[in-house]
């Protein structure tokens, strides 16, 4: 790793201005900072610890009975969260299946939000690629089994790679962007950027402003919501697909529904199609595997990766299924 | 220059701090490397910066008070190793990934090459070296034993200090607990289901059954 200098500021104001300097950057639980590092990806000359800030650990209600989540809890303490069962317990599967025990004490909700992709190309210092400013994206004629499905086309086929992500899109989540001069609330969808958007951006952050907090609207009566992550080994892994929906169900009618992937493409992927086909009607096995078959029928697989189009068809039915209260696995309807 | 070219061309994370193939050695590193603490003006009060050289700090290790200086790039695992000779727990693939780094910290079990040294400072850190009492092994130490739960004994160390952070949690484990306690731990030799046997009966000795 490169030498850098450690700034340790106690407040928000302290720490909005610790990085002002110029190569300085916020360091949470360091867990992908410190990856990106190793590997030379980056060379901050200046980190600034945002860890001891006690303001970004806190939990409270909004005045709308929503929940303001502090930045800098750990995965693992949102993975226990109370508050957060019921409708919004996609977001506590969510973290409860990111990474491993070990790495969930570390990694915060902030940090989970701004990581930067999984691309192996991205990640190796040797290749000059799209995302890190080169010219080309190495992936569209390499090794892309676990790239883009969608929105691939724009010369970088990076997936997304928070899980958190996912959750909280499908549940509405904003968050609280802070700088020295203002205080916005920017949607999770908003805040994570495509490459027809900017190519070589992650994210809408920029220097000198601080993800504060997280926060959820109030749950809806008979909301309900759900996420799985499929893996290739069970212990813990990064997904092959992962899906997390939410919506308004009554009398077994669903209303309002989201229905977002993960691992699928360079942000997280909203499936109109196929919460078009969910709207309004009575969740049934049946219903949900036609809804997963609408939303992959949008797919534009790249030269390696068409059969985990199939794996997402599967695990979207599944979750719609679960979600709706259905059994995916019985005979039938 | 447009709007959106300056701020990138300022900001941390973005196209000047990416390194192209091997301009790795360019990076903005010009600060200076004396060991010292000094202090940024910020508003009305002072902010605690580090120099790259380092600063003299105190790691507690198994109830031990050591007193070094380290370097802010300096990982846990590394200074653990390499400054105090605490050479039980392992680096595997240092990226997080297999958990034979895995150590104690306040209670919960990290990888100690995704944490640097010096946010350990006025933390409670446990390492495999710290399980012994007086002469005695550890529960978990002994069931490993007994139960032939190793064999290069590379995860080993890893291994156990996530079985031992779960019995401190939850002495009453069931087998699904167990697994969920060691899935940030990798073993290449395959000892999984010892493991888990181990970890039980440590457990029922613990409680004296
Ligand atoms: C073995 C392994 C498996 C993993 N599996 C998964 C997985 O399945 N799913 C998943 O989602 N992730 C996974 N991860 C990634 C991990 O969850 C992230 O690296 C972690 O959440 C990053 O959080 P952090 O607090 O450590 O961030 P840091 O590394 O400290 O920071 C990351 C980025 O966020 C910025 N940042 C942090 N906090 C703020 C803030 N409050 N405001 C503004 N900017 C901020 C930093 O400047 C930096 O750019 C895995 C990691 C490992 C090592
Ligand atoms: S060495 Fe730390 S997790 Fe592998
Ligand atoms: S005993 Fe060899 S890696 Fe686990």
């Amino acid at each position: 790793m490169n030498k850098f200098e450690y700034a340790m500021p106690q407040d928000i104001p302290q720490a909005l201005s610790s990085v002002q300097h110029s190569g300085a950057v916020f360091k949470a639980g360091g867990v992908d900072l410190l990856d990106l590092m190793k590997e030379g990806i980056i060379a901050p000359s200046r980190l600034v610890h945002i860890n001891n800030i006690e303001a970004l650990k806190v939990i409270s209600r909004t005045k709308d009975g929503g929940l303001a989540l502090g930045a800098n809890l750990t995965i693992a303490e949102i993975a226990e969260l109370r508050e957060l069962s019921g409708a919004h317990q996609a977001l506590p599967q969510a973290a409860g299946s990111t990474a491993t025990p070990q790495i969930r004490n570390l990694a915060t909700l902030g940090g989970n939000l701004c990581q930067e992709t999984r691309c192996w190309y991205f990640r190796d210092q040797n290749f000059s690629c799209s995302h890190k400013g080169g010219s080309q994206c190495f992936a569209l004629q390499g090794e892309n089994y676990y790239h883009a499905l969608f929105d691939n086309k724009s010369g970088c086929v990076r997936v997304n790679a928070s899980s958190i992500s996912i959750a909280l899109v499908a549940l509405g989540a904003k968050l609280r962007i802070t700088s020295a001069e203002s205080s916005r609330d920017v949607s999770v969808a908003e805040f994570l950027v495509a490459p027809s958007q900017d190519i070589e951006k992650t994210h809408i952050l920029e220097r000198g402003e601080i993800i504060e907090a997280i926060i959820l609207p109030a749950s809806k009566p008979h909301q309900r919501s759900f996420y799985y992550k499929q893996k290739e080994k069970q212990s813990f892994d990064w997904p092959v697909a992962e899906v997390a929906v939410s919506w308004v169900q009554k009398g077994g009618v669903c209303e309002n529904p989201t229905v977002i992937l993960g691992a699928a493409a360079p942000t997280p992927w909203r499936s109109k199609k196929a919460e078009a086909v969910l709207a309004g009607q009575k969740i049934t096995k049946k219903l949900a595997e036609k809804a997963a078959q609408a939303a992959m029928s949008e797919a534009t697989p790249l030269s390696q990766n068409a059969n985990r189009a199939k794996v997402f068809e599967a695990v979207i039915a599944r979750v719609i299924s679960w979600a709706g209260g259905v059994d995916p696995l019985q005979e039938g309807k | 220059m447009t709007k959106k070219n300056q701020l990138t061309k300022e900001s941390g994370l973005s196209r000047r701090s990416f390194l192209k193939g091997v301009g790795l050695t360019s990076a903005g590193l010009a600060v200076t490397s004396g060991g010292e603490i000094f202090a940024e003006a910020s508003g009305d009060a002072s902010v605690k910066i580090i120099s790259p050289g380092g600063a003299t700090i105190t790691l507690e290790v198994n109830g031990k008070k050591h007193q070094l200086k380290v370097e802010p790039r300096e990982t846990l695992v590394e200074v653990l190793r390499d400054r105090l000779h605490l050479t039980g727990t392992k680096i595997g693939c240092d990226r997080g990934a297999c958990g034979a780094c895995t150590v104690i910290v306040d209670g919960k079990n990290v990888t100690s090459c995704l944490m640097l040294a010096i946010d350990a400072e006025g933390k409670s850190i446990e390492t495999i070296e710290g399980l012994e009492k007086e002469g005695e092994l550890h529960p978990v130490q002994k069931s490993f034993i007994e139960y032939d739960a190793l064999q290069c004994g590379f995860c080993t160390p890893g291994m156990i200090m996530s079985s031992k952070n779960l019995l401190d949690h939850n002495p009453s484990p069931n087998l699904a607990d167990v697994k969920h306690a060691v899935r940030g731990n990798l073993c290449r030799c395959g000892t999984y289901p010892k493991v888990f046997q181990a970890v039980l009966a440590a457990s029922k000795q613990n409680k004296g059954e």
